[in-house]
C-alpha cells in the first residue's frame, strides 16, 4: 500500500508540475477569438476612414501580416508600389490585369495568376501560389472589405489611391439615413444613434448588445473617470485595456465625432454603472 | 472476464447501432437530392446538454477514447513481434512475457470501446450538425468501422482466450497468424478514424461550399491522412510500450520474491526497449507532419509553428527531454545487472552532460521573443508570428544530439556484459569512435552553418542531412558492433531484478510524460483548425469557437490524464483480482 501511495504521488507530482510549467513557465497569450464581420457604413465614410478599414483588416481579420512581415515568407507590401509595375512588365506576366490596381486586385482573388519568382509553394516552381484567395476560405472578405485593403495596399506602398469606396454593401442592406458623401451629417443626439453609427457594440457589450473584441462596457462608470474614457475615445492606442489588441479600436473617433457627440458618449459611458 | 467480454461486445452493438442511426439516416435522406454543401451553424445549432460546457466534454472523452485506443492497438503489434521472437529462440518466457502484455490490454479493450461508444454519444449530442455533415461523407467507412469492430473483439478475444490452447507446433503457427490478423484489422480501424479527424484538417472530394462529390475514398486520401497514419502509427507502440513499462514497474516495487521481482525487472527492461526504440524516429515522424501541414497550407503551418503554439513547442521540448533523460537513466541503472558494466561507468556522466546540454538547447527559446507585446507590435489580433524556424537548425541539432547519445547509452548498455573476443576488437573500437565523432561533427556543422549563416528559407534545409547523418551513424554502428561482439563470451550471468527502485520510478515518468504529451499534440492537432470544424468549409460558430490558452490546455490535459491513469489503475488491478481466489471457510456447503 505505501508503495503504492507513494506511485500515486508520484504521477500527481509529474502532471502538476507540468501543468505548473505550461501555467506559470511561459507567458500567456490570450488567442485571438474568431474573426467576425465588420460593421461597415459606407455610406458616412471619408477616405482616411475608408484607409483605416484596410490597414484593420490588413492587420486583423485578412491575416495579412501573418505571412506578408520581415520574416521572408512572402514579399513585403510596403515596397508594393516600385514592385507592381515590375510584375506587369514581368515576362512570365501571363494574368489578366493591365494597371496597378488590377494587379492587386488579382494577387488577391487569384494569386496563382502571378506568382511572384522564389515565393511559389515548394516543387511547383513557382506556378502555385501559398497564398490563400481572400474572397473565400478562412478569410473571406466581402467586395467592399476587399476594396478597403486595396485602398491601404496603395496608400501603404506609396501609390496614388486610385480605388474608389464602394457605394453600397453588396447584397447587404445600405444605411438608408446615411447622408451623401460629402455633404456635413447633422449631430446626433442620443447614445444609440451614435452607437449605432459608429459600430460600438459591434466590439464591445454595453447593456443588452453584446460584442466581445473590445472590453465590456456596461459599467465602465464605475472603474473609469471621465478624462480616463476621454481618452479612450480620443487616443485609444495610449493605453490598452488589459486582455486586448491594440489597433481594434478606431482611433480616429476624434475627428468624426462632432463635439456635442462627444461629450455626449463621455457623459452618457461614464454613468453606467 | 467473461463480464468485460460481454461488455466489449454490448459497447461495439451500440456504437453499430448508433452509427447506423445517425450515419446513415442523414445519408439517406441526402441520397435523393445529391450532397448539399456543409452547413452554416448559429450559436443556437449547439445545444447545451445538462449545462455542461460541449467542448470540454468532447475534448476530454476524445483523449481518453484516443490513449486507450493507442495502447490497445500498439500491444498486439508487439505482442506479435515478441510472440514470434519466443517461438523462433523456443525461449518460453518471451511467450509467457507476450501473455501477460496482451492480458494488461484486454480489459483496457472494453474500456476503449466504452469510450467510443461515449464519444459518438457526445458528438451527437453537442455537434449535431457537424456529425450530420461528416457521416453524410464518411458513411461507407464508418459502417465498415463498426462492422470491423466486432471483428477485432472476436480475433482478440480468440487471441487471448486461446492462447494456451493454440500451443504446439501448427497451433502456434494458426495463433500467430490470429495475431497478425489481429493486427491488420486494428490498423485499419486507425486508419479509418485517421482519415476522419484528417478530413477536418486537409478536406477533400469537397468543393469550396462543402458540396461531396460522392467519392468517398478521395475524402480519406486526403492531403494529411498518411502523415498522421505514419506519425500515429509509431507513437502508438512507443506509447503502449511505455504503459506497459509502468505495469511491469509496479509489479516489480510490490513484487515479494526476488524470482517475481527478476521477471518483472526483464519485462520492465523490454517494454523500455520497445518505448525507446519507437521514440527515436518519433521526432521526424513529426517533422514530417509538420512539413506536410505547411505543404498544404502555409497559413495553417505557420499557425502551427508560430504564435502561441510556437510556446507549445517549447512546453514538448522539455517533455521529450524528460522522455529522453527517463529512458537513459533507466538504462544506466539497467547496468548495474550486469557485473561487467563498471568498465562504462565512466562514461555515463559525458553522456549525461550532452543530453542535459542538448535538452537545455532545445527548450530555450532563444531567438523566439514572443512576449504579449511583441506579439501585438508584430501585426493584427490574429497571429503575429516569429519565425521558429529561425531556431528550427539549433533544436534540431540538438535532437539528433539527444538520439545519438541515447543510442550511446543503450550501445554500452549491450556491451556491458560482453568481452569481444575478435582479434580486431581495437580496431573496430576505433571506427566506432571515428563513426561518432565524424557523425557529431556533422551535425554541429550542418546546424551552425545553416542556422546561422544562410537566410531563412534554408534554415530548415538543415534537417534532412542531419537526420540522414543520425541514421547512418546508429544503423553502422549496430552492424560493426555485431560484428565486434560476434561469438562474444559473456562476463557472467545478467541478475535481473538487480536494479533499485528508483529506477522503477524512471518508468512511471515515462509514462506519465508519455500520456500528458500525447494529450498536449491533441490539443495543437485539433486548436490549428481554429474556428473551422472542417478547415474553409464548415464554420465552428458555436460559443466555443476560440482557441483557449495554452494554461487552459494544460490544465484540461492534466485532468484527462488524471481519470485515464485513475482508469488504467484500475486495470491493472482488476488483471491482479482475476487471478486471486480467497477460499471462505465455511460458507459453502460441503
Ligand atoms: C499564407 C500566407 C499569406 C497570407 C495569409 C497572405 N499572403 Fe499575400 N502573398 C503570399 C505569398 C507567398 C506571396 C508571393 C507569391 C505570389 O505572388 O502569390 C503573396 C503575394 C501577395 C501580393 C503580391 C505581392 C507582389 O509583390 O507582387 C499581394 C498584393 C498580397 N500578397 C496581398 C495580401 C493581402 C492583402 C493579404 C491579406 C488579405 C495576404 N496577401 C495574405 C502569402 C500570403
Ligand atoms: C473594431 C472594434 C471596436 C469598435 C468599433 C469600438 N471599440 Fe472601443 N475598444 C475596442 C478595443 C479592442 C478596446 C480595448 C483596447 C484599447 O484599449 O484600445 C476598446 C476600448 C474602449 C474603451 C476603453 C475601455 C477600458 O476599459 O479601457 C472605451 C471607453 C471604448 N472602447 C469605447 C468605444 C466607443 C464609445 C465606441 C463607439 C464610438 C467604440 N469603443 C468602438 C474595440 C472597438
Amino acid at each position: 500500500m505505501r508503495q503504492f501511495l507513494s506511485v500515486i504521488a508520484f504521477m500527481l507530482i509529474v502532471i502538476g508540475s507540468f501543468s505548473a510549467y505550461s501555467n506559470l513557465g511561459i507567458p500567456q497569450i490570450e488567442p485571438a477569438p474568431p474573426p467576425t464581420e465588420e460593421v461597415i457604413d459606407l455610406g458616412s465614410m471619408d477616405m482616411g476612414q475608408f484607409l483605416a478599414l484596410g490597414d484593420r483588416i490588413f492587420n486583423g481579420k485578412g491575416t495579412c501580416t501573418l505571412c506578408h512581415n520581415s520574416l521572408g515568407r512572402a514579399p513585403m507590401l510596403d515596397q508594393i508600389g516600385s514592385n507592381a509595375q515590375a510584375r506587369l512588365d514581368d515576362a512570365r506576366y501571363a494574368g489578366s490585369a493591365t494597371d496597378i490596381e488590377g494587379y492587386l486586385r488579382e494577387s488577391l482573388t487569384d494569386p496563382s495568376a502571378y506568382v511572384v519568382a522564389g515565393f511559389g509553394k515548394a516543387g511547383t516552381n513557382d506556378t502555385e501560389s501559398p497564398m490563400p484567395g481572400t474572397e473565400s476560405g478562412s478569410i473571406a472578405l466581402s467586395g467592399p472589405e476587399l476594396a478597403a485593403v486595396l485602398a491601404f495596399l496603395q496608400d501603404n506602398g506609396g501609390l496614388e489611391v486610385t480605388v474608389e469606396i464602394p457605394t453600397d454593401m453588396g447584397d447587404e442592406a445600405t444605411d438608408e439615413n446615411a447622408a451623401e458623401p460629402g455633404e456635413p451629417r447633422a449631430p446626433f443626439t442620443s447614445f444609440q444613434d451614435l452607437s449605432d453609427e459608429f459600430a460600438c457594440e459591434a466590439c464591445h457589450t454595453i447593456g443588452e448588445e453584446a460584442g466581445d473584441l473590445g472590453p465590456n462596457l456596461s459599467a465602465i462608470g464605475a472603474t473609469r473617470d471621465r478624462d480616463y474614457i476621454r481618452r479612450a475615445l480620443l487616443d485609444p492606442n495610449a493605453e490598452i485595456a488589459e486582455g486586448f489588441e491594440e489597433g481594434m479600436m478606431p482611433d480616429d473617433l476624434g475627428t468624426q465625432l462632432y463635439a456635442t457627440e462627444l461629450e455626449l458618449l463621455i457623459d452618457h459611458l461614464s454613468q453606467l454603472k | 472476464m467473461r463480464k468485460t467480454l460481454s461488455f466489449g461486445f454490448l459497447a461495439s452493438l451500440v456504437a453499430l447501432v448508433v452509427c447506423v442511426l445517425a450515419g446513415t439516416g442523414p445519408a439517406l435522406a441526402q441520397e435523393a437530392a445529391g450532397f448539399g454543401p456543409a452547413p452554416v451553424l448559429t450559436a443556437a445549432d449547439y445545444p447545451t446538454v445538462a449545462g455542461v460546457n460541449g467542448r470540454l466534454v468532447i475534448w476530454i472523452v476524445a483523449q481518453l477514447h484516443l490513449w486507450f485506443a493507442a495502447f490497445v492497438l500498439a500491444v498486439p503489434i508487439f505482442v506479435f513481434i515478441i510472440e514470434a521472437i519466443g517461438m523462433r529462440t523456443r525461449d518460453k518466457r518471451y511467450d509467457d512475457m507476450a501473455y501477460e502484455f496482451i492480458k494488461v490490454s484486454i480489459t483496457a479493450y472494453s474500456i476503449t470501446a466504452i469510450l467510443g461508444g461515449l464519444l459518438l454519444f457526445s458528438l451527437i449530442l453537442f455537434y449535431p450538425h457537424l456529425f450530420g455533415y461528416l457521416s453524410t461523407i464518411f458513411s461507407k467507412s464508418m459502417f465498415y468501422y463498426a462492422l470491423l469492430f466486432f471483428g477485432e473483439s472476436a480475433v482478440l478475444y480468440l487471441y487471448y482466450y486461446g492462447w494456451h490452447w493454440l500451443q504446439g507446433d501448427l497451433r502456434k503457427w494458426i495463433h500467430l497468424s490470429l495475431g497478425l490478423l489481429l493486427n491488420a484489422i486494428g490498423t485499419t480501424l486507425m486508419l479509418l478514424a485517421n482519415a476522419w479527424l484528417t478530413f477536418m484538417m486537409s478536406p477533400a472530394g469537397v468543393d469550396p461550399a462543402g458540396v461531396f462529390n460522392g467519392n468517398e475514398w478521395e475524402a480519406i486520401h486526403n492531403f494529411l491522412w498518411n502523415p498522421i497514419n505514419i506519425h500515429r502509427f509509431v507513437a502508438n507502440i512507443a506509447y503502449g510500450g511505455s504503459i506497459v513499462g509502468a505495469y511491469a514497474a509496479f509489479k516489480f516495487l510490490t513484487a515479494r520474491t526476488s524470482q517475481e521481482k527478476a521477471h518483472y525487472d526483464w519485462m520492465g527492461y523490454n517494454a523500455n526497449f520497445i518505448a525507446i526504440c519507437a521514440l527515436l524516429p518519433l521526432p521526424f515522424a513529426g517533422y514530417y507532419l509538420a512539413a506536410e501541414i505547411y505543404a498544404y497550407s502555409q497559413q495553417m503551418g505557420i499557425t502551427l509553428m508560430g504564435g502561441i503554439f510556437a510556446w507549445l513547442f517549447i512546453i514538448q521540448a522539455v517533455l521529450i527531454g524528460a522522455l529522453f533523460l527517463s529512458a537513459n537513466y533507466y538504462l544506466w541503472c539497467g547496468m548495474g545487472r550486469s557485473d561487467g558494466a563498471r568498465r562504462y561507468y565512466w562514461a555515463i556522466k559525458y553522456i549525461a552532460i550532452v543530453l542535459i546540454g542538448a535538452f537545455l538547447v532545445w527548450f530555450t527559446p532563444h531567438t523566439l521573443v514572443l512576449t504579449n507585446s511583441e506579439l501585438k507590435s508584430l501585426g493584427g489580433p490574429h497571429h503575429s508570428i516569429l519565425g521558429p524556424l529561425g531556431i528550427m537548425p539549433a533544436k534540431n541539432t540538438a535532437v539528433n544530439l539527444m538520439i545519438i547519445f541515447t543510442f550511446l547509452s543503450f550501445l554500452i548498455y549491450r556491451r556491458s556484459n560482453k568481452v569481444a573476443t575478435v582479434s580486431w576488437e581495437g580496431m573496430g573500437n576505433t571506427l566506432q569512435v571515428a563513426l561518432f565523432t565524424a557523425g557529431i561533427l556533422n551535425i554541429l556543422f550542418l546546424g551552425i552553418y545553416h542556422g546561422y549563416f544562410t537566410n531563412t528559407v534554408y534554415k530548415v534545409a538543415a534537417s534532412i542531412p542531419q537526420v540522414l547523418t543520425t541514421f547512418v551513424v546508429i544503423v553502422v554502428s549496430l552492424v560493426l558492433d555485431s560484428f565486434i561482439y560476434r561469438g562474444a563470451r559473456d562476463v557472467g550471468p545478467l541478475h535481473w531484478g538487480r536494479i533499485p527502485d528508483r529506477a522503477q520510478y524512471a518508468l512511471f515518468l515515462l509514462a506519465v510524460a508519455f500520456t500528458w504529451l500525447m494529450g498536449l499534440m491533441g490539443y495543437i492537432r485539433s486548436g490549428i483548425r481554429q474556428h473551422w470544424h472542417v478547415v474553409d468549409i464548415m464554420r465552428d460558430n458555436s460559443p466555443n469557437a476560440f482557441t483557449p490558452t495554452l494554461g487552459y490546455a494544460a490544465n484540461v490535459v492534466s485532468v484527462a490524464a488524471v481519470i485515464f491513469l485513475t482508469l488504467v489503475i484500475f486495470v491493472f488491478w482488476i488483471a491482479k483480482v482475476s487471478s486471486v481466489k480467497t477460499l471462505p471457510a465455511g460458507y459453502w456447503k460441503e
